[in-house]
């Protein structure tokens, strides 16, 4: 069964709307279904949308203020007390600066806490590189027992959250600030773990996590007008990775090209490398963020500087795929 | 029972306890003497009086609730365990030992029993923090308490204070925190490394309720306690003033004995002093 898109992905007036807008829904949702629900945030409730959690369950919201090393070990402690603890604030802070509170408290101590990172990725814009978290994918996938999803649309988003309140363990849920197009539809498939086929092709499998998959599949439209066939696979759960998923398509394409809004060393194109590297040794283009920060700018135009949108994503994987061999059994 | 011990069967127990540490740490050959031995008196005040607990059924769902957010003075906690009944005294040898439930530094998952995992410092009282907002606010539990244990040098930790303001602020008064003042962390002592007092002060201007009780006096712990869960408005602090090492006297006061376990010779020297301590101590323990 083929991966239902959104009908007007291709279209200039393509809904649009924040990830963080579907986390918001999501945790609502997830609270009127499980009494065990709770939430804390950061002094932040409006920015990532925990605020409709407060409204509709004030006696389950708990503000922690600008605190985020409390905000982990209170949700620790609530843990342990038989709750299912959703923790928010600017993925920067947390799990910026309270790592290892979250390693100790959360990861290790294996409690179900739900850590909820906003305002990923260069994507926040005028706020500048202090705001425009990069790392977090590389900190939160290498904890033993941390789950990690990045969502792709505000939709994934919702249904992500409802996920992970009933997963039973450690879990990152990675949000961006900006309106992202949405690609995927409600009745879309979303599990834990598992990478979709959004569009079948040949000659390259583009591997995309969070808002970078709209890119991609925007980018595949345009190879398809140059000729090149083109095979978007989304994944949205870095870790565990879909390894079958992943590994087929790119048997099959025998190129490969992942895309994120982070750090792509020991991001989510760190975990692809490795899977290739390990399991079928292919030729892989890991486009994101490399060794730098990001800076002040719009949105839009800070995607077109760091060439991390779809039309500049097409050309940067047909340079590669006319320069590098396609590997079908690895190398 | 053992609520039923008496302060003077408490105190031979704290003893026990206090053997069954220098034993460990020695057998081990790595560890922290001075916090455990500290902390003796207090983890024997919990574990056999204060803490409503069952050994058989450790996650008992109407018990109180104990965490360690200085876990490297868990020697101590997992020698009053065992003689508590959670697990046989036998197992204290294996501390830190590979494949052993006894870690280094308490994990939760390894040992029915423990609250939390930690070691790391100042992460503890946010964690009782936070179970103690859940029973207070949420599920609206009254017959529960919270107790946290925490080092005097660990107060540096700024996690600390965040907890101390969200419990001050959400008047958690089934939380009860217990500071191990000894006055000593790893490069010296508490004031010279970093001034924690007016430590009194520090407390009550977080909105909370202080006690100062010397810690090696049993009868105390126990009536403060009882105090701290009779105060009904703002969460407890229980300053214990302690004596690092206390009960072998070369290792009492000196911070050196922070980090390091005796060896043969030491140990045996400890134990001695220990089974000659007010004539009280007629237990052989476990073999080494």
């Amino acid at each position: 069964m083929s991966y239902p898109l959104n009908p007007d992905l291709y279209n200039d007036d393509v809904t649009q709307e924040p990830i963080r807008a579907g986390f918001g829904r999501g945790l609502k949702a997830a609270g009127e279904a499980n009494s065990q629900v709770v939430a804390l945030c950061a002094d932040l409730t409006e920015s990532t949308q925990m605020s409709l959690f407060k409204e509709a369950f004030p006696e389950r919201y708990v503000e922690i203020g600008v605190a985020e090393q409390n905000l982990v070990t209170v949700a620790s402690g609530m843990a342990r007390a038989g709750k299912i603890p959703f923790t928010s604030s600017y993925a920067a802070f947390s799990p910026g600066r309270n790592w290892e509170q979250i390693r100790t408290t959360i990861a290790l101590n294996n409690q179900p806490v739900k850590i909820v990172g906003s305002h990923a990725g260069v994507s926040v814009g005028p706020d500048g590189a202090t705001h425009q978290m990069l790392e977090d994918i590389a900190l939160m996938r290498v904890l033993p027992n941390m789950v990690v999803i990045a969502p792709g649309d505000s939709i994934e988003a919702e249904k992500a959250t409802r996920a992970i309140a009933e997963n039973g363990k450690p879990s990152y849920l990675r949000l961006a600030r900006e309106k992202t197009p949405i690609f995927s539809t409600s009745d879309a498939p979303f599990a834990i773990g598992k990478a979709y086929v959004l569009r079948e092709g040949s000659d390259i499998t583009l591997l995309g996590t969070g808002t970078m998959t709209y890119q991609l599949l925007a980018a595949a439209k345009k190879l398809e007008e140059q000729g090149v066939s083109v095979e978007v696979v989304h994944v949205p759960t870095i870790k565990p990775l879909d390894e079958e998923t992943i590994l087929a398509s790119v048997r099959k394409t025998g190129r490969a090209l992942s895309a994120e809004e982070a750090q792509a060393a020991a991001g989510f194109g760190g975990a692809i490398a490795e899977l290739l590297g390990e399991k079928l040794p292919t030729p892989l283009l890991r486009v994101g963020m490399h060794d730098r920060f990001g800076e002040s700018g719009a949105p839009q135009e800070l995607l077109e500087h760091f060439e991390l949108t779809g039309p500049q994503i097409a050309e940067t994987a047909k340079q590669f795929i006319d320069t590098t061999p396609q590997y079908h059994q690895g190398f | 029972m053992s609520g039923q011990l008496t302060i003077t069967q408490l105190e031979q127990k704290a003893n026990i306890i206090r053997e069954d540490i220098i034993r460990m740490l020695e057998h081990a050959g790595s560890g922290h003497s001075a916090g455990p031995l500290g902390m003796a008196d207090i983890m024997t005040a919990l574990y056999f009086n204060i803490l409503k607990i069952d050994p058989a059924k450790p996650d008992w769902a109407d018990r109180d609730v104990f965490f360690l957010s200085n876990g490297h003075t868990v020697p101590g906690q997992y020698a009053a365990m065992a003689e508590r009944g959670f697990f046989p005294v036998e197992e204290l040898m294996t501390l830190r030992k590979l494949g052993s439930r006894l870690q280094g530094h308490p994990e939760r998952q390894k040992l029915p029993g423990l609250e939390n995992t930690s070691g790391p410092l100042g992460s503890g009282l946010s964690q009782a923090a936070g179970y103690a907002y859940t029973l207070q606010y949420i599920d609206q539990v009254s017959h529960r308490f919270v107790y946290v244990a925490m080092g005097d040098g660990e107060l540096d930790e700024g996690n600390i204070w965040e907890a101390a303001m969200f419990a001050g602020k959400n008047k958690l008064s089934q939380l009860i925190g217990i500071v191990d003042r000894n006055n000593i962390q790893i490069d010296g002592t508490t004031e010279n490394v970093m001034p924690l007092e007016d430590l009194r002060e520090k407390w009550e201007s977080f909105g909370w309720h202080v006690q100062e009780i010397d810690g090696h006096n049993i009868e105390s712990i126990i009536d403060a306690a009882s105090m701290a869960r009779a105060i009904t408005n703002k969460p407890s602090v229980i300053i214990a003033h302690t004596i690092p090492g206390k009960g072998v006297d070369f290792m009492e006061y000196d911070y050196k004995w922070h980090g390091t376990p005796p060896n043969a010779e030491q140990a045996k020297r400890a134990l001695e002093k220990l089974r000659t301590l007010d004539g009280k101590i007629t237990h052989e323990g476990v073999g080494l």
